[in-house]
């Protein structure tokens, strides 16, 4: 029963035994993207690149890769053993232990692996050590190339507030704000009553939202503060911040560049990445439907004046915000391959993991300004482990116990860095892909984004599909009246799942019931030769009572073949279909409509968990009686939840700030939860006194554990 | 046992948990209370027919009609007001509609004492109501214990209603579903009552093995009353309306003076979770009723009958890919055997037996390509997954009855071991951990063994191996190795050698994969855990013909 520990050459021997026969598949799951451009396989680049990174970006680069004819060799952490970057690379060498500053941000081990596997240039994807000037020095200094610009446009770039002097230099327009080091809170404060509030407080060596907060007053200036430089250290290393204006409800706006080793640069147009919640993107698409041809080349030339201002060379993405006038100032340069420059890829044609393998091998760029098209439309989804009815989106974890990505359906893509069977785990991003459809028009973009959000299958992990689902067909996102603000403006009091019409409700009950006695028709059919013979209640026409919610709903159902007829509030529903009980997907036809459902749970109870237009809805199906006699059935009474806190996300604690005995106000500081790098105050929901307290800092902590307990 | 069952109980257990019954339900009037009662309107009129003469056809329909209501209306109030549904509308519900065939409306207690020949304390039917029925379309027979006449209390015809369908049960081979909701005995027969318990408890053990039994206690069942559920083959609760206990809070407070409630001292929580005696507990009665329905799917009518099979909408042959990564690489990190057994099951639908007992180990019924499939497996998540008293316990039983039953068992075997330290030894251990080895080993069923990463020392003996009559056996290619403990091995092997790290690498190198076994033929084959479902429906196809037969005996003598 103690542990056992084993070497670890045999623990890589066994592994390699192990996986072996696995790497096929995974390759074939992820072959969908398609590119304009040709790769040419006469122009030597790399033998052998490393892939310093994780999940669906190393899967992504190894793809190209592959396709350039390249042997790749895979970083992962111990618990990633057997993840499918690992497993899809030509090679692969354990740096660590899951924590990432153990593992993908250690630089020694990855300079190792380096050297053991003689890999001539290194992918950084992005975040880890992408942006890490240190890094791209060390490589230097082995020969080693760095795909990706050089040391000194990282350097100048990812410095905010010296990229922003040099913005302003290459006559980029720039926010008004303090460009310089802020230390000290009451600073904090003084610089921004000088800007005037609102202010945006950020790390200086930040991004993705990490270490970002925005203050409307001295109170929330002095606390951001203290959030932002935590968190920035915790991130980056690194706690200066910087102070500016911050721009009410501006669309968030970026251009693509491309830029090679000659002095050649190119903008591949823009990314409308404008849906965002707590700073990070959720839905992106290119084009924008806001810029005009006028403001695009404008926007793009300055993007380009910037990168050539700092020799940059390879892909990289200069960010602006929108104002409703078509103002646009810069607001930062991510000198790295962008999470969403798949929907670039899908409008350009380009391959850009190719492209930046090329300039760093020293090519000439392909193309010129007027090859660049827009070829119609790409919007990309994020698809999160993550519960979207907590402030939209607070990370989940788990494991993937069915999960089915929607690539049967054309022009869809999906870049994925996990497969069923995959654990979402506390130590990394909880992004489980990017769900990408294209189409010659908006619309038809739109629509099929639709159906893929239908037909992807995730189970074992709370994920944020019913919220993508939503946003994609909400008329202000349709229309395309958008901004950074979307989702607290549409969604005032939070995201609820989608609200059923009377129409979608009568089809919701209607599918459930129809599902409930296809179940238990099924029960009764017993094969074989039967010693006492079976004799199965002939019946076609059944009375249902189907609960949703409060609400409990009639439901006459009647059977002919595979249509069943269900009259339910006052309205008749048709609805045919396959019937399979055991799939996932439930392709129906109601009322003549292809529908996709997704069946996520049913029981012996009745109790039936359907997924429809994205959010799940739990059902309870009855028969008549039963629903008669449920009604002597006991209410059982839930737990009172106002005096205890339980922790929403697994995550690490931070600070607990009360001890028993403690009062607290209501809305009180009570504990600091770290989660994904995103540092979550919980506060009290009522004054009280602390009753007990069962966490202590440093401590891991599951969704749903008793954190403190109040009087 | 048996004699001193008779005396010494029936003085003490019997009555005494009777009475402490009445006390703990003291809103409940029941029993030798009821008598005071008021009679109803209905029997009222009963007797004003009787005075003028009412046809036989009439006397007939007045007597159903009085079966139908039980203890009266107020007393069926008085039920649902607990939260508890009637004895008739519980069979109604668990049967197929208009199934029902009621034996015995017309019986009545017998007992001329205290009263109670008095007709106002006559209800036909007397206390239970009997009969057989269909659940989806199956042949099954029921008995429902009716609160609402002297509290369920058992008379000596109520005993004799419960014996006739149990003895027709056998004689036709169908199942004996009964619902318990019972404060006793019936005082006023005395020992009549305690005859009629025993009439129950011997065909209870005639039919163990013969025809499925099933126990839904959906109220009080105390005493020697007990004796009855716990002699089936499964015993289910419902959750904060049912107790099992021999004798109640009051005579606990008595002899041991231990304050106790009768939710703590027999509720669903405690016999699920801590003594073991019921196998499931249901939210209430109606969630109860539907789940039992979905049970009985599982099962076959009889010994006769082979492991049923429902029509099936998961393929044979379908991949799980997601079993290629579930097996953590490290020996010593914890993985959910249930996401093993739920990714490789029809339809992930698996009925599990005791989910909150023993968990180191996990039983329960489950479907391959549509048959009943019985599935045990170790459960790395607890306690490592050891076996120790309460795991080799809750096993064997369950393999016994998947033996009984001719339905085929599948192993998922990740054993550490027994679990080492005194409590074990001196709880018996030994003779505890042989029932399971015993059962495994007696078993005459398609037996499949799937080890998913590895089987130490004893363990790996008991839990369904080659050596045991097992059919098939099957090691993921994650098998991490048999046989020993490995630093315990070391130990031994290389003891006083210098370098034990060496020799540990040199034993790990040896053993810690699947071939050493495999070698041997004591695995069959080694697979890639996502070909595991169709692997296992292909074998269960063929060994569907399996016959083997124990040598002839009385009958074996298992270590109880």
């Amino acid at each position: 029963m103690a542990a056992q520990s084993f070497s670890p050459s045999l623990t890589r021997l066994l592994f390699t035994v192990k996986y072996a026969s696995l790497q096929s598949r995974c390759c074939a799951v992820h072959s969908k993207a398609q590119y304009s451009t040709v790769y040419n396989p006469s122009e030597k680049t790399f033998d052998k690149i490393l892939i310093a990174n994780r999940g669906e970006i190393a899967c992504r680069v190894i793809k190209t890769c592959k396709k350039m004819g390249i042997q790749t060799v895979a970083v992962h952490s111990d618990v990633d053993s057997s993840a499918v970057h690992t497993k899809m690379a030509d090679e692969a060498v354990c740096v660590g232990p899951a924590p990432t500053s153990k593992s993908y941000l250690n630089m020694d081990a990855i300079m190792d692996a380096i050297r053991a596997t003689g890999a001539q240039a290194v992918h950084p994807g992005y975040g880890f050590l992408s942006e890490n000037k240190e890094f791209a020095k060390r490589l230097a200094a082995e020969g080693v190339t760095f795909i990706g610009p050089d040391t000194h446009a990282i350097q100048a770039m990812g410095d905010k507030i010296e990229s922003k002097l040099i913005a302003k230099a290459a006559k980029v327009n720039t926010i008004p704000g303090f460009d310089g080091v802020v230390k000290t809170a009451e600073e904090a404060v003084k610089i921004a009553k000088d800007i005037g509030y609102p202010v945006m407080i950020k790390a200086s060596a930040g991004g993705g939202g990490k270490g970002m907060r925005i203050s409307w007053n001295d109170e929330e200036t002095r606390e951001g503060f203290r959030f932002s430089s935590q968190e920035a250290e915790s991130s980056f290393g690194d706690d200066r911040l910087l102070i500016e204006k911050y721009i009410d409800n501006p669309r968030h706006i970026e251009i693509q560049v491309l830029a090679d080793k000659h002095g050649n640069a190119l903008w591949l147009n823009e990314r409308e990445c404008s849906i965002q919640r707590r700073n990070q993107k959720v839905v992106e698409e290119a084009p924008s439907t806001f810029l005009d041809p006028v403001t695009r080349r404008a926007m793009g030339e300055q993007a380009v004046q910037l990168a050539k201002a700092v020799q940059y060379s390879s892909a990289g993405t200069v960010e602006f915000l929108v104002d409703s006038k078509k103002n646009f100032y810069f607001l930062e340069m991510n000198t790295r391959l962008q999470v969403e420059h798949p929907i670039t890829e899908c409008i350009t044609g380009l391959d850009l993991v190719e492209q930046m393998i090329r300039v760093a091998s020293g090519y000439q760029l392909q193309h010129k300004q007027q090859d660049i098209p827009i070829n119609g439309w790409a919007i990309e989804s994020r698809v999160y482990a993550e519960d979207p009815y907590k402030s939209f989106g607070l990370p989940s974890i788990g494991r993937l116990s069915e999960y089915q990505e929607p690539l049967n359906l054309s022009n869809v893509r999906v870049d994925s860095g996990i497969q069923e069977g995959s654990d979402i785990s506390i130590y990394y991003d909880p992004m489980i892909s990017k769900l990408v459809t294209y189409g010659s028009t908006r619309a038809e973009a739109l629509a099929r984004m639709e159906d893929a959000l239908d037909n992807y299958v995730i189970r074992g992990v709370t994920h944020n599909i019913p919220l993508l689902r939503e946003i994609i067909t909400h008329p202000r996102f349709i229309s395309g009246d958008i901004s950074t603000s979307f989702l607290p403006e549409v969604y005032p009091d939070g995201f609820k799942g989608h609200q059923l019409e009377v129409d979608r409700r009568r089809e919701l009950l209607a599918s459930a019931a129809a599902l409930y006695i296809t179940a238990q028709l099924r029960s009764q059919m017993v094969l074989g030769n039967l010693r006492v013979p079976s004799t199965p209640v002939e019946c076609s026409h059944w009375e249902l009572c189907v609960k949703l919610g409060e609400g409990h709903h009639s439901a006459e159902v009647t059977k002919s073949g595979n249509v069943y007829t269900v009259h339910v509030d006052g309205g008749k529903v048709e609805v045919s279909g396959q019937w399979n009980l055991a799939s996932p997907l439930l392709p129906l036809i109601i009322n003549g409509q292809h529908r996709m459902l997704q069946c996520l749970s049913r029981d012996a109870s009745g109790k039936i968990v359907l997924q429809y237009l994205g959010t799940s809805f739990q059902v309870h199906v009855l028969s008549k009686l039963a629903t008669e006699l449920n009604t002597y059935m006991p209410e059982k009474v839930p737990e009172d939840t106002s005096s205890i806190l339980r922790s929403p996300m697994p995550g690490t604690m931070v600070t607990v700030s009360v001890k028993p005995g403690d009062t607290v106000a209501e809305g009180q500081e009570i504990c600091v939860i770290e989660a994904m790098k995103m540092q979550n105050s919980l506060t009290a929901s009522k004054q009280a006194k602390v009753k007990s307290v069962h966490c202590k800092p440093g401590e891991t902590v599951g969704e749903g554990d008793l954190l403190v307990e109040l009087e | 046992m048996m004699a001193a069952f008779g005396v010494a109980r029936s003085s003490c257990g019997l009555v005494n948990g009777l009475r402490i019954s009445l006390r703990g339900l003291a809103q409940v009037k029941h029993g030798a209370v009821a008598a005071a009662v008021p009679q109803t309107r209905l029997q009222r009129d009963s007797r004003w027919y009787s005075v003028s003469h009412p046809s036989v056809k009439e006397r007939i329909d007045k007597k159903r009609k009085a079966a139908l209501v039980g203890g009266g209306q107020k007393r069926i109030d008085a039920q649902h007001k607990r939260g508890k549904l009637t004895a008739r509308e519980r069979v109604e519900l668990l049967l197929d509609p208009e199934s029902f065939v009621e034996t015995d409306m017309f019986v009545e207690h017998r007992c001329s004492d205290f009263g109670m020949e008095q007709d106002r304390n006559k209800f036909p039917g007397d206390s239970v109501v009997t009969g057989r029925g269909r659940i989806n379309g199956r042949l099954v027979y029921v008995f429902s214990q009716d609160f609402t006449v002297f509290g369920g209390s058992l008379s000596g015809a109520h005993a004799q209603k419960i014996c006739k369908i149990m003895d027709q049960a056998m004689t036709v081979g169908a199942p004996v579903i009964g619902l318990n909701d019972s404060g006793g005995a019936r005082i006023q027969e005395g020992v009549e009552s305690l005859a009629g318990y025993a009439d129950i408890f011997l065909r209870n053990v005639m039919a163990s093995g013969v025809v499925p039994q099933i126990s839904l206690i959906m109220g009080p069942c105390a005493g020697g009353a007990v004796y009855s559920p716990a002699l089936t083959d499964f015993t289910f609760m419902v959750k904060d309306t049912s107790y099992l206990f021999i004798t109640g809070p009051d005579v606990v407070k008595s002899v041991t003076n231990e304050d106790v409630t009768q939710e703590e001292l027999g509720g669903a929580k405690t016999h699920t979770s801590v003594s073991g005696v019921a196998h499931h507990a249901f939210e209430n009665d109606v969630e109860a009723l539907l789940s039992l329905r979905e049970f009985f799917n599982f099962l076959p009518l009889s010994n006769q009958d082979p492991s049923p099979v429902r029509e099936c909408h998961d393929r044979s042959d379908r991949l799980v890919p997601s079993l290629d990564t579930i097996v953590p690489f490290e020996s010593t990190k914890a993985y959910d055997m249930l996401d093993i057994i739920r990714a490789i099951v029809d339809e992930k639908d698996f009925f599990e037996i005791m989910p909150n007992y023993a968990k180191n180990i996990v039983v329960g019924f489950a479907r391959m390509n549509g048959r009943t499939v019985g599935i045990v497996g170790n459960q790395p998540k607890v306690a490592s997954g050891c076996l120790d008293i309460n795991s080799s316990v809750k096993g064997a039983r369950f393999v016994r009855f998947c033996d009984a039953f001719n339905i085929p068992i599948i192993t998922f075997v990740d054993v550490p071991g027994f679990l080492p330290g005194t409590a074990q030894e001196y709880g018996g251990i030994i003779r505890h951990g042989a029932k399971l080895l015993f059962a495994f080993a007696e078993a005459t069923v398609p037996k499949i063994t799937v080890i998913t990463r590895k089987a130490y020392g004893g363990a790996y003996d008991v839990m369904s191996s080659k050596h045991l009559r097992g059919d098939i056996s099957l090691g993921f290619d994650s098998v991490y190795g048999f046989f020993f403990f490995f630093q315990g091995a070391v130990q031994i092997i290389f003891r006083g050698k210098e370098n034990q790290a060496e020799a540990e690498a040199e034993y790990v190198e040896k053993f810690a994969n699947p071939f050493p076994a495999a070698v041997r033929g004591f695995v069959d084959d080694i697979i890639e855990p996502s070909t595991t479902r169709r692997k296992i429906c292909t074998d269960l196809e063929v060994l569907a013909s399996k016959k083997q037969v124990n040598p002839w005996k009385k009958h074996a003598n298992i270590p109880l």
